[in-house]
């Protein structure tokens, strides 16, 4: 391939290399010319599936961060005597790094491995840091899932059997209505913007809900500014208004929901609540027996589920023969929606009832009434033949808007539901999975159940992630408590299926539930932006103990930069760039899926490593094999891999299983996928078809995949999932009301604390239900009026780019956008310096009014805000002395309250961050304040081996040698 | 008007406002013929730098019926430049054979006449090299044959993931961004100036749907094979309760 880079004479070099983005976790292909050895462009591969050749700003500018004067280039260590957060560090070598890791590990291992804590932050690789945890045998792993967006995930997957993003998404090629809430725009960035435009070019209506009209919302045809924290009461009074009239899709909701499943009502009952059963099937597992009972309206009485000919009610009472009074599961549904009519909803979201209507009618009659009919013939898992594969087009998108609230998951419930009434799940122009989605209802993956899942020298007895399906399914000891760090999988927090970072630091801190040894932090910014509670965060990073060791002892950072964190470390671990490494984007993690099939990719690199940099995937290969972990070392105890591209190809799940982190050109000669021997040109045949394998299903298993019987067995041939059963949608929850039953003490099995009972039996409710965001719950409403958020913006990828000579200049620093009524109500003009306070902390920041905001929100753009010297920027760069960080108001714990102290301020179900519940006040800072961000923190000094001279100018001109 | 006039075409009606334009110009530019594009302070306080191509946002009426608008601008390559007849040295001129307006950094003397003439602040000086710098349509990309066919145009054209951004000769009346003009209402900024900006803009457009009130109810509302009906019960009050005539 010859890709001209114009300047060109005969005497250049030139290379042109594909590989995968990471500026973002959106991971487009890119294109790379590099001109004697220095980067000459970036853009995007016009043949890779997704970003089809476009790329963002922030790809664009990937030249700034390989060249940024940031980037650690050496290992360090804290200089003996200086403190923590003092940033003073030493060079040594990645020898003496290795042996130091190595001995303190080794000693952890052998006594106790729950001592050592693995948390990474925005990284593509939670198949081998997952794997390197569970071979150590701690439990103590999370990725940064906890405090983004995991109410998405479990919400959306514990109802419907996938999720946004990674694992599903709008079909906007299809769609005719597309409703988006709430989305930051770093999450599937571009694909979205390509489908966004495509979609309104062919016509179609983009409804946004948001209580800030930015990026993808501006060109929206309808913007509907909604409190934060209510979409639950909007979406609940949608499903009212599509049930009252009768605009829900009956057909899809018999044959592919539980909506027609008889529940149990009888209050004595210990399986009140529970659908009953007619059987108890043979083999158990984890999928939905197919043994519950519908009431059947030709015959009236009660039938197996999917029976010939039968056609169930979906409202109305019945008794069962033994007198067991039951209600189809959509009887119940209706029921609770009863009351949160649209009127009701007014007076919480800020959206007019007639408008919520409105809504409500356009979804509803654009399902009904513009049908797409695709001649697809498939089977379902009953063995039914369709000729057709209906769809109702009506498409949704939503991500850590709706997430980061303490009710987002049944927030997210609620919407999955809603979405499954208008039948458009896996249906074309609704929502479409993408693999390995759909999984059961929970998927299968468990933690171990208690303690004994933790024992010296062994590999964790479990998942440290899992989906619980029930209480026993939980992570905790015989009291109840925690097993876990960060108390996940206990009764705090049951489905916390991301882990909660957020709660780590603090937890590790106070020596509850337990104090730890070592904690190693990848790529995540723990002491800054990624923190709830940053200035305290900061102080616990290097508070000690009365024997003057720190609480937490060693605290090891592998980054590729300096952030605020490294500043903390003991040892800091030099990362390379995006450009300069292998690495997968596998199937056993967070793929890049397309709706027609599975895809995987990979990077290779394009540049050789800077300085001593080492990327972290060889730091884990080569710790896992000096502590002999059972996978990384034969059976002699020698180490088995050579490198990370080794252990790529030649890594199976299980000796002889053929599964292993990529899922193309498996087999001897790469003639097999998904499953086959490991194949030693692997890398080479990702390299030659544009970094990425990508299989098409056939036409007939890409739709309606949770039922579709050629899919599901298509799927448990390639080992996607264990289960070739249908995945009937969760409308009623009964792992939900498994956890109440527990809490109201009518189940056998585990039960919670009894400080825990009540807060389980409330917020495990099999339906959702619309609560108050619990700070609000616990906050003083009318000291703090306004609710305050973040936005992402599309040229920054969180705290990342700073250090990017041509993305800050896009966002130097930030504002608080403020809507003028607001604003003036105060005496705060534009530009005007103010204080933004909640009932944890105050920053001052400066204003800017915004007619795109809903007057009771403020909000500023995340993370742009910089403590002075961090990513090495000058003293006086804007970062720092006009940018801010909201993080600072906000709470990692929530006030102590009646279901007790220490509880994250997290959603109850599953432990997600509530970032966005918190409520503050605004008011005008004194004239006599200095012109700067409030708190100011002391300058680190740049560490050795980054850039020492900051330029008063540069202009960059790639291949003159002097970038290299 | 028979002389190709190449052009950029901008639908505002998708434009997200997300920059990949802004970078990627300064990525492909300032390696090449053009560059380089500098950046002062880039580390420093108040970052600046040279960029043919900017994005700004734009808030258009109040609160609740507020719209955001995205505008990326870049020059216009006007059909008639003010920019060019008061460059005394000749270094900004128009190409008689695409209608690209460009500078000739080798006879340009940095004296900025042309940056103030220009009505739509798109000449940026590079105050390093002391030369007047802008968009130069990519003019070293989309003649070059080493490119495959379909990658010989603007970079930010390649890069914009809406497709927001069409190139092509506003002259050929077949070309995609003349049907674009013609289709969808395109406009020139400020065509008061009589600069005759060959690079147009597309407006917003909105798609609503309107709902008929007959259109909710429906003979086969699912409703009814509950027993229930989306309508009122016979035992409410009904006007044949209460007239007697
Ligand atoms: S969207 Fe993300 S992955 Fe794609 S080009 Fe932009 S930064 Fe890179
Ligand atoms: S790249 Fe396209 S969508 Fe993005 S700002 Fe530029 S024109 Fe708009
Ligand atoms: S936009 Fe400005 S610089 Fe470009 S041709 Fe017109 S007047 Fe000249």
């Amino acid at each position: 391939m010859q890709t001209s880079a114009s300047t060109a004479t005969t005497q250049d070099r030139i290379e042109v290399k594909n590989t995968t983005c990471y500026m973002c976790a959106c991971r487009c292909g890119i294109r790379v010319t590099v001109k004697n050895g220095e980067v000459r462009y970036i853009e995007g591969n016009p043949e890779h599936p997704l970003n089809q050749g476009v790329i963002c700003a922030k790809g664009s500018s990937g030249i700034m961060k390989q060249y940024s004067p940031a980037r650690l280039t050496r290992p360090l260590r804290r200089k003996p005597g200086s403190e923590r957060g003092a940033g003073e560090f030493e060079p040594i070598s990645w020898e003496e790094a290795f042996t130091l890791i190595t001995e303190r590990l080794a000693r952890i291992r052998a006594t106790d491995p729950k001592k050592f804590a693995l948390f990474t932050g925005r990284d593509q690789m939670q198949a081998l840091t997952g794997l390197f945890a569970k071979q150590f045998g701690t439990p103590n792993y999370a990725a940064h899932g906890g405090f983004c967006s995991v109410n998405m995930a479990a919400g959306m997957i514990y109802t419907i059997g996938g999720s946004f993003w990674e694992f599903g998404g709008p079909d906007l090629e299809r769609a005719k209505l597309f409703v988006m809430i709430g989305t930051a725009e770093d999450h599937h960035s571009n694909p979205m913007k390509i489908a966004l435009s495509k979609f309104k070019r062919n016509g179609g209506r983009f409804v946004s809900i948001n209580p800030v009209r930015t990026g993808y919302s501006a060109i929206a045809d309808e913007w509907l500014p909604i409190r934060p924290g209510t979409d639950g009461a909007l979406l609940l009074a949608l499903i009212h208004e599509i049930i009252r009239l009768g605009l829900y899709d009956r057909d899809f909701l018999v044959q592919y929901s539980n909506s027609a499943e008889l529940v149990n009502l009888d209050e004595n009952s210990s399986e009140y609540g529970m659908f009953v059963r007619t059987e108890v099937p043979e083999e158990e597992g984890c999928f939905d027996p197919q043994n519950k009972l519908w009431w059947d309206r030709n015959t009236n009485k009660p039938v197996v589920t999917h029976a010939a000919g039968a056609d169930p009610f979906l409202l109305g009472e019945f008794n069962l023969k033994d007198g067991t009074p039951v209600k189809p599961s959509f009887q119940l549904l209706q029921e609770r929606v009863k009351d949160y009519t649209p009127e009701w909803a007014e007076g919480i979201t800020g959206i007019s009832a007639a408008t919520i209507r409105r809504l409500a009618h356009e979804m509803g009659i654009t399902a009904r009434d513009q049908k797409i009919e695709l001649p697809i013939a498939w089977t379902d898992a009953w063995g039914k033949e369709h000729e057709t594969v209906t769809g109702n087009p009506v498409a949704f998108h939503a991500m850590r808007g709706m997430a980061a609230h303490s009710n987002g998951f049944h927030t997210i419930r609620a919407m999955s539901i809603l979405m499954s009434l208008l039948g458009t799940i896996d249906r074309p122009g609704g929502f479409r999975h993408k693999a390995p989605f759909p999984r059961p209802i929970p998927p299968c993956a468990k933690t171990p159940k208690g303690p004994e899942g933790v024992q010296a020298n062994t590999p964790l007895g479990g998942m440290a992630l899992g989906w619980p399906a029930d209480p026993d399914d939980l992570f905790v000891d015989e009291k109840g408590e925690p097993v876990r760090l960060d108390k996940a999988f206990s009764w705090e927090y049951p489905l916390a299926v991301h882990g909660l970072m957020h709660n780590a630091i603090t937890n590790a801190w106070r020596g509850d539930p337990y104090p730890i040894d070592t904690m190693l932090i990848f790529m995540a910014n723990m002491a800054w932006n990624s923190a709830m509670n940053t200035v305290q965060v900061r102080d616990m990073l290097k508070d000690k103990r009365e024997d003057g060791e720190y609480k937490i002892p060693f605290l090891i950072v592998c980054d590729a930069f300096q952030s605020e964190m490294t500043a903390f470390a003991d040892l800091v671990l030099p990362d390379t760039t995006y450009l300069e490494r292998h690495d997968v984007m596998s199937m056993l993690d967070r793929p890049i899926s397309e709706f027609d099939g599975p895809v995987d990719s990979v990077r290779i690199p394009v540049l050789p490593p800077t300085g001593e940099c080492k990327p972290f995937q060889e730091v884990l290969i080569e710790l896992g094999s000096r502590l002999k972990l059972p996978v990384f070392v034969n059976q002699d105890g020698s180490r088995k891999y050579r490198d990370y591209p080794d252990f790529i190809i030649n890594y199976e799940t299980e000796p002889g299983s053929g599964i292993g982190f990529l899922a193309g050109w498996r087999g001897k000669g790469g003639e097999k996928f998904m499953r086959g021997e490991p194949n030693p040109r692997q890398w080479e045949m990702y390299a030659k078809n544009n970094c990425v394998y990508h299989y098409h299903l056939p036409r007939s298993y890409q739709y309606m995949r949770n039922w579709n019987q050629g899919y599901l067995e298509w799927a448990q041939r390639h080992r996607l999932t264990r289960y070739a059963e249908p995945i009937n949608i969760h409308i009623y929850s009964e792992v939900l009301q498994k956890f109440r039953l527990a809490a109201q003490g009518k189940s056998d099995g585990r039960q919670p604390p009894d400080r825990l009972r009540q807060r389980v039996d409330t917020y495990f409710d099999p339906l959702p239900f619309y609560h108050e965001p619990l700070e609000a719950q616990l906050s003083d409403n009318a000291r703090y009026p306004l609710n305050a958020v973040t936005q992402r913006p599309m040229a920054m990828y969180h705290s990342w780019d700073s250090q990017n000579a041509w993305l800050r200049q896009i966002h130097a620093h930030n504002y608080l956008f403020v809507n003028p009524q607001t604003a003036q109500a105060q005496g705060i003009a534009d530009n005007d310096w103010i204080w933004v306070e909640s009932m944890h902390g105050k920053v001052r920041c400066m204003c800017r009014h915004s007619e795109a905001v809903e007057p009771g929100t403020v909000w500023t753009w995340n993370a742009i805000g910089k403590s002075k010297g961090a990513w090495n920027l000058a003293p006086e760069a804007n970062e720092s002395e006009k940018g801010f960080l909201l993080n600072h108001l906000i709470s990692e714990e929530l006030p102590a309250n009646r279901d007790g102290a220490h509880l994250s301020n997290s959603d109850p179900v599953t432990g997600q961050a509530a970032w966005y519940d918190v409520k503050v006040r605004i008011y005008k800072a004194d004239a006599g304040e200095p012109e700067q961000t409030s708190p100011q923190f002391t300058a680190v000094p740049s560490a050795p081996g980054t850039r020492k001279v900051r330029p008063a100018w540069q202009a960059y001109f790639a291949g003159k040698g002097k970038w290299k | 008007m028979e002389m190709t006039q190449l052009a950029l075409v901008i639908d505002l009606n998708v434009c997200v406002g997300c920059h990949a334009c802004v970078t990627s110009c300064k990525e492909w530019n300032t390696s090449g013929q053009a560059g380089s594009m500098s950046d002062d302070r880039p580390y420093g306080a108040d970052p600046t730098g040279t960029f043919f191509n900017r994005v700004q946002t734009y808030e258009i009426g109040a609160f609740p019926n507020t719209e955001t608008l995205h505008f990326p601008k870049s020059c216009l390559h006007c059909e008639d430049p003010p920019c060019v007849p008061v460059c005394p040295t000749g270094a900004s001129y128009k190409r008689k054979e695409d209608g690209i307006v460009l500078v000739d950094y080798d006879k340009c003397i940095g004296c900025k006449y042309c940056s103030w003439a220009c009505p739509y602040g798109a000449r940026e000086i590079d105050e390093h090299q002391k030369v007047m710098k802008k968009c130069t349509l990519c003019v070293d990309r989309i003649y070059d044959q080493n490119l495959p066919e379909a990658e010989r145009k603007p970079a930010c054209v390649l890069a914009c993931p809406t497709s927001a951004r069409l190139f092509g000769d506003v002259h050929d009346p077949e070309s995609v961004v003349s049907a674009a003009i013609r289709e969808n209402g395109g406009y020139q900024l400020m065509p008061e100036w009589a600069t005759k900006p060959a690079s147009h803009y597309l407006p917003r457009r909105k798609t609503r749907i309107k709902i008929h009130a007959d259109e909710l109810s429906r003979a086969d509302n699912p409703l009814k094979k509950e027993r229930q009906l989306p309508q009122p019960g016979k035992s409410e009050p009904s006007l044949d309760d209460v007239t007697s005539w």
